[in-house]
C-alpha cells in the first residue's frame, strides 16, 4: 500500500482530541523525552474504543500527528489485524492523514507487540501501545512504593523477578515485556514486544514513545539512547534465535511466528512482520514453502500463533 | 548473660528524647537509651504501652515529634538517622540493619520462593551472579535450620516457625550489625518458640549482633537479653540489666508485671 491521503471527516477536531488535550499530552511527552524511561503521569482521555485497543498509543499518536504525517499501524507485526485496521481507519477519518503499510514510508508507526524488521531512521517515531507500564508491579503492587523505588533507583526487585524465573524454569523464561534499563538509570517495561526486539531498542535512530491509556502513563526513549536488558552474569540476556528462515520469504535473523497448517501437526515459520515479508517476496525472495502455503497465508496472513 | 562491651566505646545506637504522638494520644515520649555492639535489649510492657511505636521510630518508619536516633556506621562515623537522606538510610537499613516482624507476611515476600526472599538483599546491593546468590541463600537456609532442598518453596508452604526463621535468614544475609525484632515468637506454639529462641540466641552470639527485641513475654526477655526496658503508657518506667529487673524490680508497675507472670 502506498501513502494515500483522505479527506478528514467533518465534526471532529483534527485527530479527534481537542487542542488543549493534545497540548497536555505533548507536555507529558516532552517531559518523558527529557527523562528517558521515566513514567510521566498524564490525564488520559476516554477514547471511542476500549482500553485493550491501545488508547494510550492512540492518544500519543493523536497528540503528535500533523497533516503531513504518514501513519503505519501494526499489531503483532501485521498491518491487517482488526486492531491495526481500526486504528488506522480512525486516524484516516479524524485526521485525514496518509496511511501506509511500508515501514520506510511512515513518519509515525503505532505498534502493539513488535518493532518493524526494517531498521527505523532518524525522524521516524515509533509509538508503542502499553497495557501495564510498571515493571515492578509484579512484586510490589503499592504505587507509592514503586514510585519511591524508581526515584531511588532501587531495582533489586527486578532481579528477584528474574531470579524466580531461573529458579522455576532453569533459565530466564520471560520472553516478552522483558525489562530494560534506559540510559543507565530508569528500569522500563518495553511493552509486550518479544525480547527478540529488545536489542533493537538500543541506540535506535527513531524516537520511541510509549502510551498506557488505562494506567495514564507516558514514557519515552529518545533517539540513540542506551537500552540494556537486565540479566545475571551467569544467565546473560539472550534474544530468541530461529534456526530456520521464513518459509515464505527465506529471511533469516527476523522474528518468526509459528503457523499451524493442519490438524496433523503440520506447521511452518513465517515472518511476523507481514509487510517486510511481502516486500521481500515482491523483490524476488522465495521461501521453501512459498508454493505450498495456503493462499490465505502467502496472500494475506491471518490467524497467527505467537512463539 | 552480660553485655561484653567496653563502657568507653561509642555506642552503636544512641536514642535521645524520642517522642511520638498520634493526635493527642501519646505513642511514646521521652525515651532515651544507648545500645552497644553485640548487646541485646528487650523492651517489655503491656499492650498499648508504646513498644511498637518506639521500634518503628528507631526504624524510621514513623516520624518522631521529638528526639534523635544516632547510629555509628561501619566507617566509625556516627550519624543522625533522621538527618540522613532517604536513599542513604534505606541502603543502611538493607545492609547493616534487619527487622524481623511479628507478622511474617509483613516481613517476607509471600509470593517469592525462599531462595528469592533470602537473595533479595544481595540483589538489592548489586549481586548479579545467580549461582552465587543461590548458593548463599542455600547456606543461610541451612543456618536457620530450613532444609536447603526447600529453597524453591514459597513461604506459604512453610509453617509459622519456618517463616520466622526464613525472615531471620533474609535479614542476616547481608551480615547486619543491628536487628530489630517485634514479637518474633508470639503466636507460635511453645516448642516451636523454644527452638526459635535457641536459634536467635546462637546467631546473636555467633555474629555479635546488637538486637532490640520487643516482647510481652518476660521469659523471652530473660533468655535473650542483656538489658531490658519496661514501658507503660508510652514512657520507660524502669531500665537495667535483665536479671536485676526481673529479680529485683524497683518500680511498682514492674513488680506487678513480674509477679503476675510468676503467678501465671
Ligand atoms: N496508627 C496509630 N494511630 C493512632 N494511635 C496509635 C497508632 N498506633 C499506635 N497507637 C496508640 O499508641 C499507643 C502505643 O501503641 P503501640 O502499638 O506502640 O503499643 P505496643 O506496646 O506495641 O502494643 P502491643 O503489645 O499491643 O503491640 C497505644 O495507645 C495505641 O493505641
Ligand atoms: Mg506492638
Amino acid at each position: 500500500m502506498n501513502p494515500t491521503s483522505y479527506e478528514p471527516a467533518s465534526g471532529y477536531n483534527f485527530a479527534y482530541l481537542d487542542e488543549q488535550t493534545k497540548r497536555m499530552i505533548r507536555r507529558a511527552i516532552l517531559k518523558a523525552i527529557a527523562i528517558p524511561g521515566y513514567q510521566v503521569p498524564f490525564a488520559s482521555r476516554e477514547m471511542p474504543m476500549p482500553y485493550g485497543w491501545g488508547t494510550g498509543g492512540v492518544q500519543v499518536t493523536a497528540a503528535i500527528l500533523g497533516p503531513q504525517d504518514v501513519l503505519k499501524v501494526i499489531d503483532q507485526g501485521s498491518d491487517d489485524t482488526t486492531n491495526a485496521v481500526s486504528i488506522r481507519n480512525f486516524f484516516r477519518k479524524t485526521a485525514g492523514v496518509a496511511v501506509t503499510t511500508r515501514t520506510a514510508d511512515a513518519s509515525i508507526i503505532q505498534t502493539r507487540h513488535r518493532i518493524p524488521e526494517t531498521q527505523l531512521s532518524a525522524g521516524q517515531v515509533l509509538v508503542y501501545q502499553v497495557p501495564i507500564p510498571e515493571p515492578l508491579r509484579f512484586l510490589e503492587p503499592r504505587e507509592t512504593e514503586t514510585r519511591k523505588l524508581h526515584a531511588l533507583g532501587e531495582y533489586g526487585l527486578m532481579y528477584v523477578k528474574l531470579y524466580e524465573d531461573i529458579a522455576r524454569n532453569g533459565h530466564i523464561a520471560t520472553t516478552y515485556a522483558y525489562p530494560v534499563e534506559v540510559a543507565g538509570r530508569y528500569v522500563m517495561d518495553p511493552s509486550p514486544i518479544p525480547k527478540f526486539d529488545n536489542p533493537r531498542m538500543h541506540d535506535m535512530a527513531a524516537l520511541q514513545l510509549f502510551g498506557a491509556g488505562r494506567e495514564k502513563r507516558i514514557y519515552a526513549v529518545p533517539p540513540h539512547t542506551s537500552v540494556r536488558s537486565l540479566d545475571f552474569t551467569d544467565h546473560p540476556f539472550t534474544p530468541q534465535v530461529f534456526t530456520e528462515p521464513c518459509a515464505l520469504c527465506a529471511a533469516r535473523g527476523v522474528y518468526l511466528d509459528e503457523v499451524i497448517l493442519d490438524d496433523r501437526g503440520q506447521r511452518m515459520f513465517v515472518c511476523s512482520d507481514t509487510d517486510f515479508c511481502e516486500e521481500r517476496r515482491a523483490s524476488g525472495h522465495r521461501g521453501h514453502l512459498l508454493g505450498e502455503a495456503p493462499a490465505a497465508l502467502s496472500g494475506q496472513p491471518a490467524q497467527q500463533e505467537a512463539c | 548473660m552480660s553485655g561484653l562491651h567496653d563502657q568507653d566505646e561509642v555506642p552503636l545506637l544512641a536514642v535521645r528524647g524520642l517522642a511520638k504522638y498520634y493526635g493527642a494520644r501519646r505513642g511514646c515520649a521521652n525515651v532515651s537509651f544507648d545500645l552497644h555492639q553485640g548487646e541485646v535489649l528487650a523492651i517489655v510492657g503491656e499492650s498499648g504501652s508504646g513498644k511498637s511505636t518506639l521500634l518503628n521510630l528507631i526504624a524510621a518508619e514513623l516520624e518522631p515529634d521529638a528526639g534523635s536516633v544516632a547510629y555509628r556506621l561501619r566507617s566509625g562515623e556516627t550519624r543522625d538517622l533522621f538527618g540522613m537522606g532517604e536513599a542513604e538510610r534505606r541502603l543502611l537499613f538493607r545492609t547493616d540493619w534487619g527487622f524481623v516482624r511479628q507478622d511474617a507476611a509483613q516481613g517476607l515476600r509471600m509470593g517469592v520462593s525462599a531462595g528469592g526472599n533470602v537473595g533479595e538483599r544481595l540483589m538489592m546491593t548489586g549481586a548479579r551472579c545467580y549461582g552465587d546468590i543461590r548458593a548463599t541463600a542455600g547456606d543461610w537456609l541451612e543456618r536457620v535450620e530450613i532444609d536447603p532442598r526447600r529453597i524453591d518453596d514459597g513461604p506459604r508452604q512453610f509453617s509459622g516457625g519456618m517463616r520466622q526463621r526464613l525472615q531471620i535468614a533474609r535479614n542476616l544475609v547481608t551480615r547486619p550489625r543491628l536487628v530489630l525484632m517485634d514479637e518474633p515468637t508470639s503466636g507460635l506454639d511453645v516448642s516451636v518458640q523454644a527452638r526459635l529462641l535457641d536459634l536467635i540466641r546462637n546467631l546473636v552470639a555467633e555474629l555479635g549482633l546488637a538486637v532490640i527485641i520487643v516482647t510481652h513475654d518476660l521469659a523471652v526477655a530473660r533468655l535473650l537479653s542483656h538489658r531490658m526496658m519496661v514501658m507503660k503508657g508510652g514512657a520507660v518506667i524502669e531500665e537495667g540489666l535483665t536479671d536485676r529487673v526481673l529479680d529485683d524490680p524497683q518500680h511498682p508497675y514492674s513488680q506487678l508485671l513480674v509477679s503476675s507472670v510468676l503467678a501465671a
